[in-house]
């Protein structure tokens, strides 16, 4: 395989981290539905809400879903991850000796300088959410061919059961550790996008003249409402589902 | 004005070097920082040793020879000045002042404060410039061009390539360097022909200098001091995709 040049290293880092912002996108939309569920049952009174499990359930019984874009998109995360310790490889090599006042250089910001730390919480996160959600519903899909919720028995019933999605997901926001974890985890989420959305933008050439400071705008507008999203999520599970 | 400096002396590229402390008394505020070196070595040869190597040229902000990181950044810490134009004003009495070389493994220190800065010129070498004839002056001024474009190529025509950008960045990247060089060119007709072979073979030079991979902090833009734009490396980004993509 011909070696890669450090600009490409750079593409496939902006190319795969666009498609997480897109994946990022697309499930924050999802679990707000929880929480028009959540708010619809507990505060307004409905007796039945399942815009949260219908399309919980689309997303984990559809095959194009299941079979075509899980494992891109698992394919995305893994290079994305990799090739961020490839680049912090030879970036390390670049400058074998350091300086011995530190360097002072002017930065924009401690995002920027921090991407490492901020995506390796991003990565001990989804460790726990995946415990929390995707290996449990995996196993059941796959493996073992029955469905729980929250601490109670597992039975083939409830894995048919299509509104299992939405107690399943109350049940993990009740506990106060778990919703710290996640809401602390978020917070560095969104300082990773501050500096991804618009660094992905700046690497594939696309910022330029007048859409300079418009980038850099969205990408922390980005990285402020889609972070805060899902900490409402988990807040409202918490205190009021 | 009193001064502790601690300064890099390094014999040569192949011996470990260490910081040296010195004491310098009466330094004038209107001083500027290398005729405060001056001064420093004088008062060490008189002491019967080493004078402490540094580039210096043109003392005036153009050529892009003096370097040297002071406390932690190159050129020091006043903004858009290069370490010659920067004056001791910008210290007080009884500070200390950390003095050491560019940082990089494509800037080797050749000794004490002296870096080997060829990997620029090979870079330059390797694609850096305008290989088909473009005629006289008044064949030049025959083209027109908006006046955006000439102003934004002389923008980026202002790196004196001291640098500085690989210093600050926290990779030792090149990039800043690199794509002003190329987005110059780019912006001019004589220039753009060749863009594509331009950018690949720069970026394949550059990566072959050992240079790090900018991670867009925007250090280097800040410490630049010629203040060349970010925009720059998007625009040479942006190339070497369409290179890549189209190839001619």
């Amino acid at each position: 395989m011909a070696k890669l040049s450090s600009l490409s290293r750079k593409y496939i880092m902006a190319f795969s981290g666009l498609f997480l912002i897109l994946f990022l996108t697309q499930h924050m939309t999802i679990n707000l539905l929880s929480v028009v569920d959540s708010l619809r049952l507990n505060v307004f009174g409905a007796e039945e809400s399942n815009l949260f499990n219908q399309a919980a359930y689309f997303m984990g019984n559809n095959p194009v879903v299941q079979f075509a874009l899980q494992p891109v998109l698992i394919a995305g995360f893994m290079i994305h991850m990799v090739m961020a310790f490839v680049l912090q490889a030879k970036n390390a090599a670049a400058r074998p000796d350091g300086y011995q006042y530190g360097n002072k250089a002017r930065a924009y910001n401690w995002a920027s300088m921090n991407m490492l730390i901020t995506g390796g919480v991003v990565i001990g996160f989804l460790g726990l959410h995946f415990y929390d959600f995707w290996i449990p519903e995996i196993t059941a899909k796959y493996v073992t061919g029955k469905a729980h919720i929250g601490d109670g028995p597992a039975t083939e019933a409830i894995l048919a059961d299509v509104n299992r999605f939405y107690p399943e997901l109350v049940h993990r926001m009740k506990y106060p550790w778990r919703v710290a974890i996640y809401c602390g985890s978020f917070v560095l989420l969104g300082l990773h996008l501050n500096h991804g959305f618009q660094s992905s933008f700046q690497t594939t050439g696309v910022s330029q003249g007048k859409y300079v400071e418009g980038i850099k705008k969205a990408s922390t507008a980005f990285a402020v409402i889609v972070p805060l999203m899902f900490i409402v999520v988990a807040l409202v599970h918490f205190f009021i589902s | 004005m009193k001064l502790t400096l601690h300064v890099w002396r390094q014999k040569d590229a192949q011996t470990q070097g260490k910081m040296v402390d010195y004491t310098l008394d009466n330094v004038s505020e209107d001083m500027s920082f290398l005729e405060m070196m001056d001064v420093l070595n004088q008062q060490i040869i008189e002491g019967g040793d080493e004078p402490i190597a540094f580039d210096h040229d043109c003392r005036e902000g153009i050529c892009g020879m003096c370097s040297m990181v002071i406390n932690g950044q190159p050129h020091g810490p006043q903004q858009g000045t290069t370490t010659c134009q920067l004056h001791m004003r910008s210290f007080k009495d009884g500070d200390s002042i950390y003095i050491e070389p560019f940082r990089a493994k494509g800037f080797p220190v050749v000794r004490d404060l002296m870096v080997d800065r060829s990997a620029f010129d090979r870079i330059i070498q390797s694609g850096g410039f305008v290989s088909v004839g473009t005629g006289a002056a008044p064949d030049g001024n025959a083209i027109p061009i908006r006046k955006e474009e000439a102003d934004e190529a002389f923008n980026a025509a202002t790196c004196i390539g001291c640098g500085a950008c690989v210093a600050s960045c926290k990779n030792a990247s090149a990039m800043l360097f690199v794509s002003a060089k190329i987005a110059q060119l780019d912006r001019l007709p004589q220039g753009k022909v060749e863009s594509k072979e331009r950018v690949r073979s720069m970026v394949a030079q550059m990566d072959e200098e050992g240079f790090g991979n900018c991670t867009n902090t925007g250090a280097c833009s800040a410490e630049c001091p010629k203040g060349i734009s970010l925009e720059n490396i998007a625009r040479m980004n942006r190339l070497y995709l369409q290179s890549s993509v189209s190839p001619t």
